[in-house]
């Protein structure tokens, strides 16, 4: 039998937007297994958010991830409001939810964007990043910024949305909703996409359920998970269904991002159409104090937040356990016998964030 | 055949120690809203190909020597574009344990552009600047590398934040 090769796939790698090293050992043209090799963006966050006060850390949270900062730091505020016994007011619940969905819509659009520059199809790259940025101006328009938001904070909101900026993200929707009517039926039925996702990187439930896979992994595979059925924030008014696929390959992962893509236009809508009217945030005096464990879900899946306050400004201890730390486990599965040419496109089709994994 | 590097300078990018926030607008300049395209630079994954290394984030153990290749890579005349305030001094993470510091104290960089993240406008102003650099370079100038943003900010002084004063300017 032939000697096994070994060939490292990154840290600098065309596919990958990060840098994380897979060690591939290959049966001639076959992955026999894959070993993860990482800590090239480890930062040492959690120690640092220590020596911060918490209402620092609210922005510097916000940074483990450019991608997800806005539910990153939605998280971390919920966690210390249950630690201090606040109740945020209805409208920053809903606020929240509408920052969170635009941020998971330009998310989605990122990482089937990068689905389909991995697969070679730059053109529908361009095109689905260009529909990226009329989300991006809806943020900016509210906030200011484009990736950083920073209106999140314990009590509640910093910022409201007015009105007519409520009606500029209902047009940006239409837009962005027309534009991908056009788009995504190229990314679902073209034959040749098709040829590339379908039946590639397989993950049965049975491993998803065993490996602990999170968000739209685990949902591709059959496992109806979604935190935002649990009703944090606002989503508790807006109903929202968990949007499975059962194939767990590929295309089932980019399918229940599409379609999980038209929910949250309409999760923003239902929200702007019933937003209440009221106060942004609840004032506060109280310090953190005890553990807490708060979990949301993030656009990769769930986010685990372990809080630990001793009463003074300083938290004791701040853990975060992120979507793709949980989604490693199950895509090492599904390297495991795939073409060394699909190894691109299986790692980028669980929408990988090394930043968040080794913050 | 020496001028298509200036006028279609290829640019390699590479991930050092960022959040992320830097790299996903740096990507959004690539497309079509903001179009580096039109000034001929073309985004590519082999740095053995690229005139431009645009790098994102500060440095630490364990990259520092990645990041050294692939500057060790790219062949002459090369520029170093540093986005974001990480790539001058570690910004938000400054003080953690594992930040050795800014790119620089890793590689030469020509052109540092603050922000955190810098808008895509200033991304794409710093790009530009480059090639001009680039193109100097190309003629034979040697350049000298850019001076690092000033700041003042240390760990230790982290309690006396109002006393901190934290000035970025952009530079050629
Ligand atoms: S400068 Fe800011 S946005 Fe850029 S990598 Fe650093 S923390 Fe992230």
């Amino acid at each position: 039998m032939a000697k096994n090769t070994i060939i490292p796939f990154g840290p600098q790698h065309p596919v990958l937007p990060e840098p994380i090293q897979l060690r591939l050992v290959l049966d001639e043209e076959r992955v026999v297994s894959a070993i993860p090799v990482v800590g090239y963006v480890h930062r040492g966050l959690e120690k640092l958010a220590e020596q911060k006060d918490f209402l620092q850390d609210t922005f510097l949270i916000e940074r483990i991830c450019g991608i997800c900062s806005f539910i990153h730091s939605l998280t971390y505020s919920m966690g210390i409001e249950s630690m201090m016994g606040l109740t945020p007011p209805p409208r920053a619940q809903y606020l929240r939810v509408i920052w969170s969905e635009l941020h998971r819509m330009h998310s989605h659009l990122l990482a089937v964007g990068l689905l389909a520059d991995a697969f070679g199809f730059e053109n529908l790259f361009m095109q689905l990043w260009r529909t990226r940025e009329h989300i991006m101006d809806a943020m900016e328009a509210t906030t200011g910024a484009r990736v950083m938001l920073g209106t999140c904070c314990p009590g509640g909101v910093r910022k409201d949305i007015d009105p007519e900026l409520l009606k500029f993200i209902l047009t940006t929707l239409v837009t962005v909703e027309k534009e991908m009517d056009e788009q995504m039926p190229v990314l679902l039925n073209d034959y040749s996409v098709k040829q590339r996702l379908c039946g590639v990187g397989i993950l049965d439930k049975q491993t998803a359920y065993e490996r602990g896979a999170v968000g739209p992994t685990a949902r591709a595979s059959g496992i109806a998970m979604d935190l935002r059925t649990h009703g944090y924030a606002a989503y508790g008014e807006l109903g929202v269904e968990p949007m499975v696929e059962t194939d767990g390959d590929c295309y089932a992962r980019t399918k229940v991002r599409v379609r999980e893509l038209y929910q949250s236009m309409n999760i923003v809508r239902k929200a702007i159409g019933q937003i209440p009217a009221g106060p942004i945030n609840v004032p506060f005096k109280t310090k953190p104090d005890g553990e807490v464990v708060m979990r949301a879900e993030q656009p990769r899946g769930e986010v685990l937040y372990y809080l630990k306050g001793n009463g003074t400004d300083m938290l004791e201890r701040l853990r975060v356990r992120t979507p793709t730390f949980a989604n490693i486990p199950p895509v090492l599965a599904m390297l495991a016998g795939c073409e060394l040419a699909d190894v691109g496109v299986i790692v980028i089709s669980i929408d990988p964030c090394i930043s968040c994994t080794e913050r | 055949m020496f001028n298509a590097v200036s006028k279609s300078p290829w640019v390699v990018h590479f991930n050092c120690n960022s959040c992320n926030g830097c790299d996903i607008e740096f990507l959004a300049c690539l497309t079509p809203h903001y179009d580096v395209e039109r000034f001929g630079i073309l985004h590519i994954g082999n740095p053995k190909h690229a005139d431009v290394l645009v790098v994102t984030g500060s440095v630490n153990n364990r990259n520092a020597r990645v990041l050294q290749n692939v500057y060790n890579q790219i062949p002459d005349p090369k520029v170093v574009v540093a986005m974001g305030v990480c790539t001058s001094s570690g910004g938000v993470f400054a003080g953690c344990y594992n930040i050795l510091g800014g790119v620089d104290i890793v590689i030469p960089v020509d052109v540092f552009v603050p922000g955190c993240p810098p808008r895509p406008e200033a991304m794409i102003d710093g790009i530009v600047k480059a090639v001009g650099i680039l193109e100097r370079k190309r003629k034979g100038e040697v350049f000298p590398t850019a001076p690092k943003p000033t700041h003042t900010f240390k760990p230790s002084e982290e309690q006396s934040a109002e006393k901190t004063v934290i000035k970025e300017e952009k530079t050629v």
